[in-house]
């Protein structure tokens, strides 16, 4: 009678363990943060924008180099601006090895951010900077294969703004996302991460 | 060579802070005497089309709190103070920002990623080593007149 008390508790144990390792991995401190809110891998993504030189470009332009990707307007005063200065500054400190980095602002306003329109605009950032337009629904199929969002902001005087996901994407080589780096993070910060992004890459090749 | 250049219009802007109270009435005098507004600048702005930003540190070196309740300036036909956020959700909201409050011995910046001057409608292009007035507004009824030095587009801080 006992030993079968003994073995219902063990096994009852053993229950509650997996239960709990189960809740560990996925809603637990174990899990990935923000489930559902990382961005996919670029291969699991569909899109067909357009370059600041009027090329076509989607996830297979991305695919096969690191890449730095983040969303914007050219009408933005502030958070842009600064992104793009930040980003400039980070791609001097890297130096050489920043060529085979690709670098995309993409624009979330494509009604006033035309193909010309973003090509001045990065034209004062660092010269590896691309800016990609494109139709509405092809910057709502990128966004969404980010988990970015955006919105228009009615102002006065039919003004608008737009609220956006401001942090900037980091994807290793294979396309996998690596993490994001959050527009006020100090160079110290960031530059290592972009660097590790990079690095994947390179461990790749030799292996 | 910019730099000195910019350095020269900030020493130039500061210096005609402290000679503006001399020039107004007696009241003004000692109400602007305490506000010190340092480090002004602008980026430049492609054409007139799009808004242009511009940031400053603002210093109440008097004995009450003063409010910075809002902005003029000639070269746009609306300015105002503008803050951004960033939600929980990594959304960068941009809001404006109204009734200012910096308490005595405090100061209040206007920097990259926080509060910015927000010029719309611009009537002319703000274009790198130039510069404008902007004018502050204080619930006092003090209003401080800047020279903004206008840097490139790419620039970071008042440093360039």
């Amino acid at each position: 009678m006992m030993r079968v008390a003994k073995i219902a508790a063990i096994g009852a144990a053993a229950v509650f363990a997996a239960l709990f390792v189960g809740w560990w991995q996925v809603d637990g401190p174990g899990a990935d943060s923000a489930p559902g809110k990382r961005s996919l891998p670029l291969t699991a993504m569909e899109f067909s924008l357009t370059d600041q030189d009027g090329r076509d470009v989607g996830p297979e332009t991305l695919i096969g180099e690191p890449s730095l990707v983040f969303f914007g307007f050219t009408y933005c005063p502030d958070v842009c601006p600064t992104t793009l200065s930040d980003i400039s500054g980070w791609l001097d400190e890297i130096g050489p090895d920043a060529e085979d980095l690709n670098t995309v602002f993409i624009t979330v306003d494509p009604d006033r951010d035309t193909v010309e329109a973003m090509a001045e605009y990065v034209s004062y950032f660092h010269p590896q900077i691309q800016g990609w337009t494109g139709l509405p629904d092809q910057i709502a199929a990128i966004a969404d294969g980010f988990r970015a969002t955006y919105e228009k902001v009615e102002g006065e005087n039919g003004e608008y703004t737009m609220n956006h996901t401001a942090g900037v994407f980091l994807f290793d080589a294979t396309g996998r996302f690596v993490t994001t780096i959050d527009y006020h993070e100090p160079r110290e910060f960031a530059v290592p991460k972009i660097r590790r992004a990079m690095q994947n890459r390179t461990e790749r090749a030799e292996s | 060579m910019f730099k000195t250049f910019a350095k020269a219009i900030q020493s130039l802007s500061v210096a005609l802070l402290m000679g503006l109270p001399m020039a107004s009435s007696a009241q003004q005098l000692s109400e602007n005497a305490s506000i010190v507004v340092e480090s002004p600048w602008a980026r430049a702005s492609l054409g007139m089309s799009r808004p242009g930003g511009a940031y400053l540190t603002v210093r109440n070196e008097g004995s009450d709190p003063i409010s910075l309740i809002g902005l003029r300036a000639e070269i746009s036909g609306m300015a105002s103070i503008h803050e951004t956020r960033t939600n929980s959700d990594g959304v960068s909201i941009m809001a404006p920002a109204d009734n200012i409050v910096i308490p005595p011995g405090g100061m209040f910046a206007l920097e990259p990623g926080g509060y910015h001057a927000m010029l719309m409608q611009l009537q002319s292009p703000l274009v790198e080593g130039e510069t404008f007035p902007l004018t502050l507004l204080f619930s006092d009824g003090t209003e401080l007149e800047i020279t903004v030095p206008v840097l490139g587009i790419g620039a970071r801080g008042p440093e360039g």
